[in-house]
């Protein structure tokens, strides 16, 4: 049988590289959440303005961020992208922790596509003729919006949006790829060096589990409360 | 203009190694292992993914629970993390060291299984209560009721679904660069190690040969939803 010593894994430099991967990870998930959606919102703004081009702009955006791998993604912004911009931008990214702002650029862009069609599709799901009698009834656009429309599309569109940030919990692990010292990158350099192979993976295994638990659970939650109740 | 100059000559020197690895004169790789990983995957799991989407429609709660806490693990863990375990545990249990392109398969038909057998479930869930309880009364047992009337219809209906997976796991097969299998990243990155200069090319090039497969294959869903829509309305007429 295996023979557990979680002990030759927790502690020391081993310790550190786990808690500092632990960090990263969710560090790197927050930001690039909060960019995801707060581009996202921009995204879906645009295209109720209806101006042909811009939409053609961002329907091509949305598609090649869902049709292309997210390590592919990734390898574009790190290894493809610098070559393109001024040497001055580069230097500047490359001397504050290049690797994780590469990645944090490639999953904020790649979670906004995904997060903007959820949106969209909660919009959609409100009948179009809900704004015309709320104007009707003398509420101005932004009222609407805020009063009628909004609310309704918002509770519609949580369960993909909770669904998403899932996965892009799960995305951070390909920041590894680019030597982002995430938990995966980290697990994988004390398996390394301790051949600890099972009490690092699980320990690994472990935090990823609680996060994406927890972010199931809130979407669960909000199901039962907000959805089920209301409609039926 | 010298960007798709610079791609036309990469896919001229380079064209064949992506496309085909070193083969016929060594392992085949490039866009066609790409493939063959997807779809090996997709029909590996298939079946699991019916039984897991049976067990966990069942209402034998030591049938649907331990079938719920797998497929919660697996879909809360990175496929990183599952190719990791992967090449730790086949191994293992099989007594015998694997390549690298089997521990990729191993972990990707575990990540679907999950994946396509929560679809497989609500497929199932979505055929009315009222044919179950029809067939049921009419004497068939259980077993002949998910057999002959409720998977006929439920994988049907899923078969958008069934495609949508298969372009989630033509993305997923891209992580197989991280253990060195000589599939489409893998080799785009040899490819570049080779050439040094011209990163943008060579990525644009392999995000683009990504995007065409992948969304060649996403048109094809929307074509057989709007058939079965079709003649789910017809049916009802």
């Amino acid at each position: 049988m295996l023979n557990l010593d979680f002990g030759a894994v927790l502690h020391g430099q081993y310790l550190h590289w786990l808690i500092g991967g632990a960090f990263t990870t969710l560090w790197l998930f927050a930001a690039a959440w909060v960019c995801a959606f707060m581009l996202a919102v921009l995204l879906v703004g645009l295209r109720t303005l209806a101006l042909p081009p811009l939409e053609w702009l961002i329907a091509g955006y949305v598609n090649y961020h869902r049709n292309v791998p997210g390590l592919v993604q990734i390898f574009v912004w790190y290894f493809g992208i610098p070559e393109l911009l001024p040497a001055w931008i580069t230097d500047f990214i490359n001397n504050h922790n290049g690797e994780f702002i590469f990645a944090l650029i490639a999953l904020s862009l790649n979670s906004a596509a995904y997060m903007s069609e959820d949106l969209r599709s909660g919009m959609r799901s409100v009948a179009a003729t809900q704004m015309e009698a709320a104007r009707a009834l003398g509420l101005s656009y932004l009222q609407s919006m805020r009063d009628v429309l909004l609310p309704q599309a918002i509770r519609i569109s949580v369960p993909p949006l909770v669904n998403q940030s899932l996965s892009l919990f799960k995305s951070t692990s390909l920041a590894m790829a680019i030597g982002v010292a995430e938990m995966t990158y980290s697990s994988r350099q004390i398996e390394n060096e301790t051949y600890r192979t099972f009490e690092t993976f699980a320990l690994a295994s472990a935090f990823y589990l609680l996060m994406s638990w927890s972010i199931m659970a809130i979407g669960g939650w909000y199901n039962g409360r907000h959805l089920k109740v209301k409609g039926r | 203009m010298h960007t798709i100059l610079d791609i036309l000559d990469i896919l001229h020197t380079y064209g064949l190694q992506l496309l085909i690895g070193e083969f016929p004169h060594g392992p085949l790789g490039g866009l066609a292992l790409t493939l063959i990983l997807a779809v090996t995957g997709l029909v590996c799991a298939f079946p699991l993914a019916v039984l897991f989407g049976i067990a966990r429609t069942s209402t034998v709660r030591w049938v649907a629970w331990p079938a719920g806490a797998i497929v919660h693990t697996l879909r809360g863990l990175p496929v990183l993390m599952l190719i990791f375990w992967a090449y730790f545990i086949v191994p293992l249990l099989t007594g015998k060291s694997i390549s690298g392109t089997t521990t990729v398969i191993c972990a990707l038909v575990a990540y679907e299984t999950a994946f396509l057998g929560e679809v497989i479930k609500a497929g199932i869930q979505a055929i009315p209560q009222g044919q179950v309880e029809a067939s049921r009364s009419l004497g068939m047992s259980y077993f002949t009721t998910l057999r002959e009337v409720v998977l006929p219809q439920a994988l049907f209906n899923m078969i958008p679904s069934i495609l949508n997976q298969l372009i989630s796991l033509i993305k997923n097969t891209s992580l197989a660069y991280i253990i060195s299998v000589n599939e489409l990243t893998y080799a785009a990155y040899q490819v570049n190690a080779q050439l040094l200069t011209k990163p943008f090319q060579v990525y644009f090039l392999l995000a683009m040969t990504y995007f065409v497969l992948c969304y060649l294959l996403s048109s094809l869903v929307g074509l057989a939803e709007r058939r079965i829509k079709l003649k789910r309305q017809f049916r009802s007429l």
